[in-house]
């Protein structure tokens, strides 16, 4: 195979799995915005929140140590145990459990049937409560979370890959992150699971139900407040993946609630209702930011990947507003 | 005879004691009254209509009966019991099934998925076992899909059972929303002008499947329509409503012969 064509592909599997993180995330945006209506801007904060937790938790950091600190006079800061990462992630996910029923709670069962304008303020405002939260309970220092993940690239791949190339060509294969392939294998099972929830158990249908029809959702017998927490818990639950591996890959960190803004074109893209649409608009993102940067980057400058996203999802704005897979816009006159 | 004691009808069908009694409800949206003072009961196994001229505040009194709307005055008696303030899904959950007089179905959903949901009130095990899918859960899946066929195939409407509800015509929606009420296995069913906006030959097909359905699953019916005709030929008894009042309440003969009813329905006007 050409060197060229060689590059070409390695370039589409990066973007490829890049593509799934961002998929991963707008995840989250479709669950809660399909269900309930709410455009939930802390989502990335949810990642970030979950991902300190997890650190907080495996390391036996004590929450609120600081505060703790500073009002009571004591030096405490460390529970002395370590955690792993199997039940970090347990734990983690009851922490989530308890904060989607807050946010119902305390938040949205006050807003029912405000105006869409208004529930998004309100996750505005959520999204810095939250990251203050983080920052009061956990600390504001960049942490790593090592949970295990492999890191680094694949020896296997490369070498395989530097076999492929014509005789006599000077290549040395591939560069696949490892953390990308396990990110990528994680991020499917994940939809698959979610896809076969929603399809084929009790609790799925009422989501899908009360997705479509809130007054016939009642009319069965499916209480909202209930579904609405289930919602923000599977979308707390795609925040701990999210956060695990943005986490895994650059630190924990307060730029990574930044990664939901990555998912807003994806959204575009793929339609705000459709779990399908999410996942395949992260992959299109994905590749076609890493494609584009690789060939027209140079000519332009580089650095293209800051904006190419949000140019394509200009386009499909004009040209299919609904996006790929939403459900198209009807207007009845 | 006494409210409480059984009776045969003429068609051989048993009416049982109360199910549901309104005692002296009063609603109010602000200022205005939509309902006045009303007072009756529902009798198991009967097909009980509520009737009246546009605006009379039927389907505010069906959205009391569903626990759509609070009542600010009067009470609600449930199988003997004083019901507390509920939510809509708490009375579904009773056992109270509703239909909608602008059809509410999940659109996006197949036929069977809309039906399937009627089923959520008998399928109790909870998220985790439902999330694994395994034993209760599964088994709890295949009996309430057995029943969701049966009633399917009773409505006749197997040949869409695979079709998203969205494309169908509006006939037919209204036939699935009946089905996804009749699912529940209700103790009370009640519908919202479950004839509105159909021609003579679908009203007639609807009529068939009420009386089929009190007759065969022996469903107590409790009824909105303002198409008098219709009314009459099916129900056992009626009562009358005319601006947020009672004006009449019996049998069919009764309500026609009664002065008040004749006034409503010829215009008369009002003092």
């Amino acid at each position: 195979m050409p060197v060229a064509f060689l590059n070409f592909m390695e370039v589409t599997m990066n973007g490829l799995m890049a593509g799934v993180l961002y998929a991963l995330v707008a995840l989250g945006f479709v669950l809660i915005y399909k269900a309930s209506g709410i455009f939930n801007y802390a989502q990335g904060v949810m990642a970030l929140f979950s991902a300190l937790t997890l650190v907080g938790i495996m390391e036996g950091q004590v929450p609120f140590s600081h505060l703790i600190n500073a009002l009571l006079g004591t030096e405490i800061h460390h529970f002395g145990w370590h955690i792993n990462a199997f039940f970090g992630i347990l734990f983690t996910m009851v922490v989530m459990v308890g904060l989607a029923y807050c946010v119902q709670r305390f938040v949205f069962r006050h807003l029912v049937g405000q105006e869409p304008i208004i529930l998004f303020m309100a996750t505005i405002g959520l999204a810095y409560f939250m990251e203050g939260l983080g920052d009061l309970m956990w600390g504001s220092d960049i942490k790593t979370l090592a949970v295990g993940l492999p890191q680094g690239g694949s020896f296997a791949i490369e070498d395989l890959t530097a076999t492929w190339a014509a005789e006599g060509e000077r290549y040395y294969g591939m560069y696949i992150d490892q953390l990308d392939i396990v990110a990528t294998v994680v991020a499917a099972i994940l939809v698959i699971a979610l896809v076969l929830f929603a399809q084929y158990t009790k609790q799925g249908r009422a989501m899908r139900a009360v997705a479509d029809d809130h007054q016939a959702a009642l009319s069965v017998g499916i209480s909202l407040n209930f579904i609405w927490v289930l919602v923000w818990s599977l979308a707390g639950f795609v925040a701990i993946v999210a956060g695990v591996m943005w986490g895994a890959k650059s630190g924990v960190q307060f730029s990574l609630s930044l990664i939901a803004l990555k998912a807003l074109p994806v959204l575009m893209l793929g339609g705000f209702t459709s779990i399908p649409g999410a996942i395949v608009g992260g992959l299109i993102i994905g590749v076609g930011e890493k494609l584009f940067e690789y060939q027209f980057g140079p000519m332009l400058g580089g650095a293209t990947e800051n904006w190419f996203a949000y140019v394509l999802a200009l386009l499909f704005l004009v040209f299919r507003p609904q996006g790929l897979f939403g459900e198209k816009i009807i207007e009845r006159v | 005879m006494s409210t409480q004691e059984s009776y045969v009808t003429e068609d051989g069908r048993t009416i049982g004691p109360t199910v549901m009694e309104m005692k002296n409800i009063t609603l109010r949206f602000g200022g205005v009254k939509a309902i006045t003072d009303i007072s009756f009961d529902i009798r198991e196994g009967e097909i009980r209509a509520i009737i009246g001229p546009n605006g009379a505040g039927k389907s505010s009194m069906l959205n009391v009966i569903s626990g759509f709307y609070v009542p600010q005055e009067g009470e609600v008696w449930y199988k003997g019991k004083k019901r507390p303030p509920m939510r809509p899904y708490q009375v579904a959950q009773q056992g109270i099934a509703r239909t909608f007089q602008n059809i509410a179905l999940f659109e996006g959903m197949t036929v069977l998925d809309n039906v399937m949901t009627g089923r959520i009130r008998q399928m109790t095990s909870g998220v985790f076992a439902q999330a694994i899918w395994k034993g209760k859960a599964e088994k709890e899946e295949v009996e309430n899909r057995e029943f969701v066929e049966k009633i399917i195939d009773f409505l006749e409407i197997q040949a869409i059972r695979k079709t998203p509800v969205g494309r169908l015509p509006y006939g037919l929606k209204k036939r699935v929303e009946l089905a996804r009420a009749l699912a529940a296995e209700p103790s009370i069913l009640l519908l919202d002008e479950p004839m509105a906006g159909m021609n003579v030959e679908e009203k007639e097909d609807m009529s068939r499947f009420i009386l089929d359905m009190n007759d065969e699953f022996g469903t107590t019916i409790a009824l909105i329509e303002h198409d008098m005709g219709v009314v009459m030929d099916l129900s056992d008894r009626v009562v009358v409503m005319d601006y947020g009042k009672k004006i009449g309440d019996g049998t069919p003969d009764e309500v026609r012969n009664n002065q008040e009813v004749i006034d409503a329905y010829l215009g008369v006007a009002h003092d």
